[in-house]
């Protein structure tokens, strides 16, 4: 008899449960089953044909034929297959996975709101209007900033949006710059905006402390350069703690700072961009104001500028007139519309839904508490996890594999044992700044209890320690989900992107 | 890890043979290394015109996408088809694993490229 290893020796939040097969839904049809059935026909029947002539489509090809109840089970069996933040913590860096509050829900759920069409008239759409101007006139308190749009759709839309504001504003003056910088350890959405809009990419190195080096970015600012983007907190979870200076530079040398807000966690309640000097930064409400986020979105990325941006504001700005809201169309230098409508409104709701149930002190605390959790989780772990950087961290902390690499066991492999443990994984090998691809990078959020932080505390322990013992049970992992470890090798060579009948 | 000798190399790891007004073109085994399995390879038109240190295509891997560097200018007169089938080959045998042929336009700009010793060196020194 093989001796069976036992893999879940260690492993406190979950144990194994039944999970039914299903196979696709297209797998599940079989002809002419239906989920309903209609009354007969008691008015005239239409010939459809006569109506749509050759545009009628008789054939639908393949959908697929299966019951009410069959459909209920296959989504309902799938979404058991799902890990989600409401089963535990969800740990990626970056990704602000924050508790997405019910009341939120509630609110948008209310009828005025949920069935506004963005075609009512300004005059009975008032509430929806207002809605948009106190989250406007909320963010720019947090913020800091001057004015604002709540047209992007995501965060990427967001910095392409800022940027295409900085291009008008440099196109307006006819300065013709070419270039934007963008740290190393800049999120890939940063470059990427840089040259949807035009410009030229140049990298910037961090120092040894993971923040921006000054003496660098004094040397490559020149009046070629429209702006600098910088996250602050930037990914590392690092404060910039020269910000005044970085800003200084860049306007004293005609450019401008974009702040990407991804890590705005840190900051609400805290310190304002507006006042250390951004000129444009985006906002999202998915991370930092919870809104849902990943599969549960859409997302939402505002844009806050300061004054002598506000010119080229995506059309329409919400304005007063007289004692009612309204929109302002007439806007010639603006850059036009980026979103259809007013951007996702539901989004605007739910973020403001979380503001004004916070409040003030409640959003400071929010951002205390998720520097608190971040930190606690860097305190217990430091000892078996490296720590590359050792510059104070804020929302989120960053390892590294360093230590486990010796025994072969990598960021990616840590991450799937993680699995086991009953955890999403955390962000892998990002930020690029960390030696060896090697980074492990946490965010726990404000949200998280204590007891589940000390859950995965113990999950990162004991994997560290397996690291040592028998690397295999990492190398191999997972073992308890649905799936074992995958070929990443062949999917990629050889992906299967969709489903194809047996013919 | 070889070093062919016969070789020129950039700091952006490409390697480049250079035979009269022609040159093959194709990425160092240090570059295939750090890259890990390639899955997938993007490589230019017969005809196309490549500047030097300018991407004339991509690689990409399981773990990134990167830009691959003309280490000169010219056009392309040839392309290995073969790789976009397999790009494994890259991984098995670097530098017998060609990307594109070019005619050279200026031979000049070849003296600004490594030699296998010192590019032995900056592959150590980048280490």
């Amino acid at each position: 008899m093989s001796e069976k290893k036992n893999f879940n020796a260690n492993i406190k939040k979950v144990s194994k449960h039944i999970s039914q097969n299903e196979g696709l839904i297209f797998e599940r049809s079989s002809k002419g089953k239906a989920g309903y059935r209609l009354a007969p026909l008691d008015v005239p029947e239409v010939d459809a044909a006569k109506l749509l002539g050759g545009s009628l489509r008789e054939d639908l090809g393949n959908m697929p034929e299966v019951s009410e109840f069959e459909i209920i089970r296959h989504f309902t069996r799938l979404s058991t297959w799902n890990y989600a933040i409401d089963l535990g913590m969800y740990p990626l860096g970056s990704c602000t996975m924050k508790y997405n509050a019910r009341v939120n829900e509630v609110v948008v759920r209310m009828d005025g709101l949920a069935n506004a069409h963005p075609y009512l008239p300004e005059k009975v759409a008032q509430g929806a209007l207002r809605v948009m101007k106190d989250l406007s006139d909320g963010l720019l308190d947090i913020t800091g900033m001057d004015a604002i749009t709540l047209q992007p759709a995501a965060g990427a839309h967001g910095e392409m949006t800022g940027m295409m504001l900085v291009r008008a504003y440099f196109d307006d003056k006819k300065e013709n710059r070419r270039k934007v910088l963008i740290p190393d350890s800049a999120h890939g959405t940063n470059p990427a905006t840089a040259a949807m809009c035009g410009y030229e990419v140049e990298n910037l190195k961090s120092n040894a402390k993971g923040m921006v080096d000054i003496a660098a970015l004094d040397a490559q600012m020149n009046d070629n350069v429209a702006a600098l983007m910088l996250t602050n907190p930037n990914t590392l979870g690092v404060f910039e703690e020269e910000i005044h200076k970085i800003a200084d530079l860049m306007h004293a040398k005609g450019g401008m700072l974009y702040m990407d807000g991804a890590n705005m966690n840190a900051l609400v309640g805290k310190a304002r961009p507006g006042d250390f000097g951004v000129d444009v930064m985006h906002l999202n409400l998915h991370k930092t104001f919870s809104t849902p986020h990943g599969g549960g979105g859409p997302g939402s990325g505002p844009v806050a500028i300061k004054k002598h941006l506000e010119p080229f504001l995506p059309s329409p700005v919400i304005v007063k007139k007289g004692d009612a809201l309204a929109f302002d169309y007439e806007r010639p230098k603006s850059i036009g519309r980026v979103k259809a409508y007013y951007g996702n409104f539901g989004m605007h709701v739910r973020a403001l839904a979380y503001i004004m149930a916070n409040g003030p002190d409640g959003l400071r605390q929010t951002t205390e508490d998720a520097v608190m959790n971040a930190n606690y989780i860097r305190k217990k772990l430091e000892d078996v996890y490296e720590l590359p950087f050792k510059s104070p961290s804020m929302h989120e902390v960053i390892l590294s594999h360093r230590l486990q690499a010796v025994n072969g066991v990598k960021t990616g492999d840590i991450a799937k044992r993680l699995i086991d443990y009953g955890f999403h994984p955390y962000t892998t090998a990002f930020p690029l700044t960390v030696a060896d691809h090697g980074a492990i990078m946490i965010e726990p959020t404000e949200s998280e209890p204590k007891e589940e932080l000390d859950l995965f505390i113990d999950a990162m322990r004991n994997i560290a320690r397996e690291a040592q013992e028998d690397p295999d049970i990492i190398l191999n992992a997972p073992h308890n989900a649905r799936v074992e470890r995958m070929d990443e090798v062949t999917a990629n060579r050889k992906p299967v992107l969709r489903w194809k009948p047996n013919p | 890890m070889a070093f062919p000798a016969d070789f020129k190399y950039t700091k952006e790891h490409e390697w480049v043979k250079i035979d009269g007004d022609s040159a093959t073109i194709g990425i160092t085994d240090h570059a295939q290394e750090s890259l890990g399995d390639i899955v997938f390879v993007e490589l230019p038109k017969i005809g196309a015109e490549v500047s030097a240190h300018k991407s004339f295509g991509t690689v990409e891997s399981v773990k990134a996408v990167s830009d691959v560097y003309a280490p000169i200018s010219g056009t392309v007169t040839a392309v290995n088809d073969e790789l976009t089938n397999a790009p494994e080959k890259i991984n098995s045998d670097a530098h017998g694993s060609w990307m594109i042929k070019i005619k050279v336009k200026d031979a000049g700009e070849a003296s600004s490229l490594m030699s296998a010793a010192d590019y032995e060196k900056y592959v150590a020194e980048e280490k």
